[in-house]
């Protein structure tokens, strides 16, 4: 099985070597008691994350992006399918070091920086806690200088006056970049970070994304999970759409955006306000979560295609190679399946 | 004029009173929709709750004028705003979750507020809430649905319709689609303006995302810690931007065309309303402040052209210094 880590990376990325491999990845959740049915929050994920690049993962609430996440971090295991990390597969590890080495060098920056720090906890303790959970080779003294640069890092200076104080006394922006801080501090690989500027105001989201292009910088990977997808062009290399647990579009960023395959892909560029944009009011797309409870054989987009054929309702596209070169998984815009005419893709995502 | 605000000032009291609205004026006609910007703790929903007098203690206002039909809300007692409610003006909150009753159906919760009104002819009533549920495009057997079994979107429709039962002439929206995706906000952006067009009702849209209203209303305003600080046509401030807040906001937005450039954002935080730096309020982050006077003097708001702007830029510029 472990053969399969290195077999050939998907979406054409440049060069760089892959830090993390998921494949087949499933996550199903039983709801409704004992008769109860079967919740298909993740299908059959596919997915590379390389070295020092960053990951958009978009997708709309209830798509499944989130519990991707938490089953990279392990905080869920996955009903089927592996995750590997540097050549090992990390939904079989057990042991708590290894389990504390993982969540180390793949951390999880959270979306709600006001309830994912403890109010009776200052700053510094949250920091030393982390490093002496997942550095604890380092002495104290070490301990709190690690602490002190990585808070300095993202922006909270002086970090020694930070280290005394308490969520409350920091504003959103701040204690979102407390996050990064204590990701940072554990010299990870990959930051999984959900949502991590939507619940910022707009002025201070920047702010947030730029640490974010920092960091890759440093050679740091991260898999940035948003709905935003202006956000998403702005930092990321790659975009992988994801639409009711399954990836429906993965390929590099301006791709994506100026040749978009799935349908799903060009409602969402529609859907994006641009102040720059002239006035004109789209079509209204009902804009209903999907239906992932006991979803069955076929395209799960199906219900709100624009383009939906007979066959979309039999079977599950998969994803194959478009004509612009990336991957998508549509029956009829891949021209995989059934040829219809071709359908021209939205040129300025306002055309609906 | 359907609504003048003029020189509003709401304050939370305590050991040292805060002011989170200060001299806000502005009017409204009749069919318009005004979009109100600023981040968090900028006064905005206090403004819309101060305008729809449901400020709760230690919020009061301390000064200025509602006039909404030729009557000032302001100096008006609960008995005499409860007619109105409803059927003048109705309020869009923004977590529906929350706003509806979780242990009633839409039906009870529609049939309550028009009970309070005064209509007692069932038949009416139920004919009324099926037609404003057709009207968000919501299936009238969803009368009998409770709020959990509504995805956040419908549910956000269901309180819009709420709000037309009475078909009133002022519709307070307080961020309706903040809870939802890109998606479905954007569907409901639509679906309010085309309401706004179908029924003819006037708008003020609070939001903290000015992208959202860009392409919907006819006026917007910039609030900044407690003031507006630019107030003009939604397509010219965008197009134009005079306030270097207002700048600094619009520049702050990713784009999904054009180049893919570096962008800044504002630098610092906004200020905390109990301890506001002197002189012009966004002096401390604005890249093009005037040395020796932005920190001194608070600018008073200015008329250019079409817009209203609080910034000593246009000082300068009027008095041919700059």
């Amino acid at each position: 099985m472990s053969d399969d880590a290195h077999s050939s990376s998907q979406g054409g990325d440049g060069g760089k070597e892959t830090l993390l491999r998921v494949a087949g990845l499933t996550r199903h959740f039983r709801v409704g008691g004992v008769f109860g049915k079967t919740l298909h929050a993740v299908d059959d994920v596919d997915l590379d994350i390389g070295e020092a690049e960053i990951v958009a993962l978009v997708g709309e609430s209830g798509s499944g992006k989130s519990t991707v996440a938490r089953l990279l971090a392990r905080m869920y295991r996955p009903t089927k399918g592996a995750i590997w990390f540097a050549g090992r597969d990390i939904s079989r590890i057990s042991s708590r070091k290894d389990l504390l080495a993982y969540r180390g060098h793949v951390p999880m920056v959270f979306q709600d920086p006001f309830s994912s720090l403890n109010p009776v906890h200052t700053i510094g303790y949250v920091m030393r806690r982390g490093l002496r959970l997942h550095r604890p080779e380092l002495s104290r003294s070490a301990q709190e200088a690690a602490a002190v640069e990585a808070l300095e890092s993202v922006g909270l200076v002086p970090g020694g006056a930070s280290m005394s104080k308490f969520p409350h006394e920091l504003s959103g922006g701040q204690r979102q970049r407390v996050g990064f801080a204590q990701a940072i501090s554990w010299r990870p690989r990959l930051i999984l970070a959900d949502e991590p500027v939507s619940m910022l105001d707009v002025s201070l989201r920047i702010g947030v994304l730029n640490l974010m292009l920092g960091l890759r910088e440093k050679g740091i990977s991260l898999l940035y999970i948003t709905h935003d997808i202006a956000s998403a062009r702005y930092v990321a290399d790659r975009i992988v759409v994801m639409y009711a647990g399954h990836l429906v579009e993965i390929g590099p960023t301006e791709e994506v955006l100026h040749e978009p395959v799935h349908p799903y892909t060009r409602v969402l560029l529609s859907a994006v306000p641009d102040p720059r944009a002239t006035t004109e009011i789209a079509a209204a797309d009902i804009g209903e979560p999907p239906r992932v409870v006991e979803p069955g054989e076929g395209c799960r987009f199906r219900w709100r295609c624009p383009l939906v054929v007979d066959v979309c309702s039999k079977i599950t596209p998969r994803l194959a190679v478009t004509s612009s070169g990336h991957v998508a998984a549509c029956h009829v815009t891949t021209g995989a399946e059934p040829a219809i005419a071709d359908v021209a893709p939205a040129d300025d995502g306002h055309d609906t | 004029m359907l609504l003048e605000v003029d020189e509003l000032c709401i304050e939370y009291l305590g050991a040292a009173p805060i002011r989170a609205v200060d001299q806000v004026s502005f009017s409204l006609e009749e069919n318009a929709f005004l979009g109100i910007v600023g981040e968090s703790g900028c006064g905005k929903s206090t403004l819309l709750f101060g305008i729809a007098q449901l400020l709760s203690p230690p919020a009061v206002i301390r000064s200025g004028s509602v006039r909404f039909m030729h009557q000032d809300l302001a100096g008006l007692d609960e008995a005499r705003l409860r007619p109105m409610r409803w059927r003048n003006f109705s309020v869009v909150m923004q977590s529906a979750m929350s706003a509806l009753n979780p242990v009633k159906t839409v039906s009870a919760q529609y049939t309550d507020v028009m009970r309070a009104h005064g209509e007692r002819d069932r038949a009416a009533i139920r004919a009324r809430s099926q037609e404003v549920l057709r009207l968000v495009g919501i299936d009238p057997v969803h009368l009998h649905s409770y709020p959990h079994q509504l995805s956040g979107g419908m549910r956000q429709r269901v309180m819009i319709a709420m709000a037309l039962l009475f078909s009133p002439q002022l519709i307070l929206m307080d961020e309706p689609t903040s809870a939802l995706d890109v998606v479905a906000q954007r569907s409901l952006m639509v679906q309010i303006k085309e309401l706004q067009r179908q029924l003819g009702f006037a708008v003020i849209f609070v939001t903290h995302d000015m992208s959202l209203v860009a392409n919907f209303s006819d006026r917007l305003a910039v609030m900044y810690a407690g003031r507006f600080i630019e107030l003009g046509g939604t397509r010219a401030t965008f197009d134009r931007p005079l306030h270097p807040y207002t700048r600094g906001l619009l520049d702050a937005f990713p784009s999904i065309s054009g180049p893919r450039k570096p962008l800044i954002g504002i630098g610092g935080y906004p200020p905390d309303l109990a301890d506001l730096p002197t002189g012009c309020r966004f002096h401390p982050r604005c890249p093009v402040r005037i040395e020796g006077l932005c920190q001194l003097v608070e600018p008073e708001s200015h008329l250019l052209g079409d817009s209203e702007v609080r910034c000593h830029l246009y000082t300068e510029e009027q008095s041919g210094v700059g």
